[in-house]
């Protein structure tokens, strides 16, 4: 584990970053090497590497990080995780970007700007039924962020479908009301925090 | 054996192939699964990315039931939790792992945890991916004796995708780089297994929601590697990774003008048939890429192994010397 910290810690972005992750990412001991680009399925197609963002976030850039696709870009595959030889949480960072973004305001314009649409269906239909209802979830999602390309899906959930891979109505849990009055004291406590 | 078993939203439906053929094969290998009785969603990538502590209460809140129900019905500690897919399992064990670092953070989710009646103390649960059960609990050996219907002349692409192996939350059973368990698993059921140097990289996720292009890209140069190996299938051990390879290979198709028909089953299903039962009861038939004509090959005589694809040499060979691969193990 390296000790010595290699990049600047002092931007308000930067605290910012490593306050809003869960434990300590060690992103100041990041050396700009790159390895976690180059492991990057995604990295040729975001608008800045890992590293380049990493450099960006030290500088205090907010705004063009928040803004740009590389965080919803991120497939969560832990490829650069493993390679990164300062063992840098690289994706749990990019997780708290996107929650930066959202909180921001800025998710919506980025050039990634169907990724917030989609976590936040997901994430209220696990809300509602516990578990996610895949229909539903891709129903209302199409519907309501992207019309348009609804008739591009439509062979994959008839496909589905006619499989009997999707079901048709949801399947909530038991205790819902005990995961909601879970999910609710998270949402205080979080509050708590950040007012 | 018995394990307490987290089968995720996935396997209730779009995967209940691999939950069918599991079950099946656990029956023949005389191990327990038992379902913790009314779980949630583990989160999968999304719930992170909105909210940090509802993300980890929402896993939580799974693993204060598994450890639960596993000390009301038998005393073993840790007790331990199977999940078959490759995100439930990396999202369980890095809570679990998370928890343990950061007291401030497990108490905040305990504090949640309370509104419901319920409190974990991390660690309590050993959490495994079911590949990691399969191969080492219940071991090569022990289902080398239930194989009756050997599946030769099968050639076997074995895609490991992301997230089982690396990064590592808590214990890694196999290489992160180039895992082989799931390699030897299928020479164990009589299948030829080939090289796939892509292994373990990404399926794209749920990339195919977000853009589908990138997502495309990802499927396609997987597909493309197992085909130049010469794969008859591609096994893997994941929901996401079936359903972005099997139900988005036509769309590939059509993007690339390609021409690929390559199935995607579950290892469970393998291992079925291997066992003697029927493709119905394992499962097969769900998939969108029909993966009869491929299994019609087994029994067939075996083809000697192809070799690998030609590539013109890029420069001379007389480079640096490079690092050799171990000798791989034979079961
Ligand atoms: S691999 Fe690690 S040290 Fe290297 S640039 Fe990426 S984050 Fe920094
Ligand atoms: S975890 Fe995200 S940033 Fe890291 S290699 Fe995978 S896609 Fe890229």
């Amino acid at each position: 584990m390296a000790t010595s910290a290699t990049l600047s810690r002092t931007s308000a972005f930067f605290r910012e970053v490593i306050a809003d992750t869960p434990t300590d990412p060690h992103l100041e001991a990041c050396l700009q090497c790159g390895t976690c680009g180059g492991s990057c399925p995604s990295g040729p197609d975001m608008d800045h590497t890992p590293r380049t963002l990493f450099a960006m976030i030290a500088a205090g850039m907010r705004e063009p990080v928040l803004r740009s696709n590389t965080p919803w870009y991120c497939v969560s595959c832990y490829a650069c995780v493993e390679r990164c030889p300062q063992d840098i949480h690289i994706t749990d960072v990019m997780y708290t970007l996107k929650r930066l973004a959202i909180k921001a305001g800025y998710a919506s314009q980025s050039s990634a700007a169907r990724a917030p649409g989609f976590s936040q269906t997901f994430i209220d239909h696990v809300e509602n039924y516990g578990r996610s209802f895949e229909l539903g979830l891709i129903t209302r999602y199409y519907l309501r962020h992207r019309p348009l390309d609804a008739l591009k899906v439509a062979p994959i959930g008839m496909g589905l479908l006619k499989r009997r891979r999707l079901d048709l109505s949801p399947r909530p849990i038991r205790q819902l009301d005990q995961l909601k009055a879970i999910l609710e004291r998270a949402r205080e406590i979080d509050n708590a925090k950040s007012a | 054996m018995r394990y307490g078993y987290y089968p995720g939203c996935s396997l209730e439906r779009n995967a209940s192939a691999y939950h069918t053929s599991l079950m099946a094969v656990a029956e023949r290998l005389g191990v327990e699964f038992a379902e913790v009785d009314d779980w949630n969603c583990c989160g999968a990538t999304e719930f992170i990315a909105v909210n940090r502590l509802r993300a980890y209460a929402l896993a939580s809140r799974n693993l204060a039931l598994a450890a639960d129900q596993a000390r009301s019905t038998n005393g073993a500690d840790p007790a331990q939790l199977v999940a078959p897919c490759s995100a439930c399992f990396l999202n369980l064990s890095k809570v679990d792992r998370y928890l343990e670092d950061s007291p401030a953070l497990a108490a905040d989710v305990n504090a949640a945890l309370a509104a419901g009646g319920l409190h974990y103390e991390a660690g309590s649960l050993r959490i495994r991916h079911l590949l990691d059960v399969i191969v080492n609990d219940v071991g090569y050996e022990q289902i080398a004796a239930r194989v009756n219907s050997p599946l030769r002349g099968m050639r076997i692409a074995p895609y490991y995708g992301c997230l089982i192996v690396r990064p590592g939350f808590r214990e890694r059973f196999d290489d992160p780089e180039y895992p082989t368990s799931l390699d030897k698993l299928m020479r164990v059921l009589g299948a030829q297994v080939v090289d796939f140097p892509l292994k373990t990289h990404c399926c794209g996720g749920h990339m195919t929601q977000i853009s589908r292009d990138v997502a495309l890209e990802l499927i396609r140069r997987l597909l493309k590697n197992a085909a130049d190996y010469q794969a008859d299938m591609i096994v893997t051990l994941c929901p996401m990774c079936q359903l972005n390879l099997d139900a988005f290979q036509e769309s590939v198709n059509e993007q690339f003008g390609t021409n690929y028909r390559i199935p995607i089953l579950f290892f469970t299903q393998l291992m079925g048939l291997a066992f003697g039962l029927s493709p119905a009861a394992v499962g097969i038939g769900k998939e969108f890429i029909d993966a009869r004509p491929a299994l019609a090959k087994i029994g067939a005589a075996a083809e000697p192994a192809a070799p690998a694809p030609k590539r013109k040499p890029r420069r001379s060979d007389q480079g640096l010397p490079l690092p050799q691969m171990p000798e791989e193990e034979q079961p």
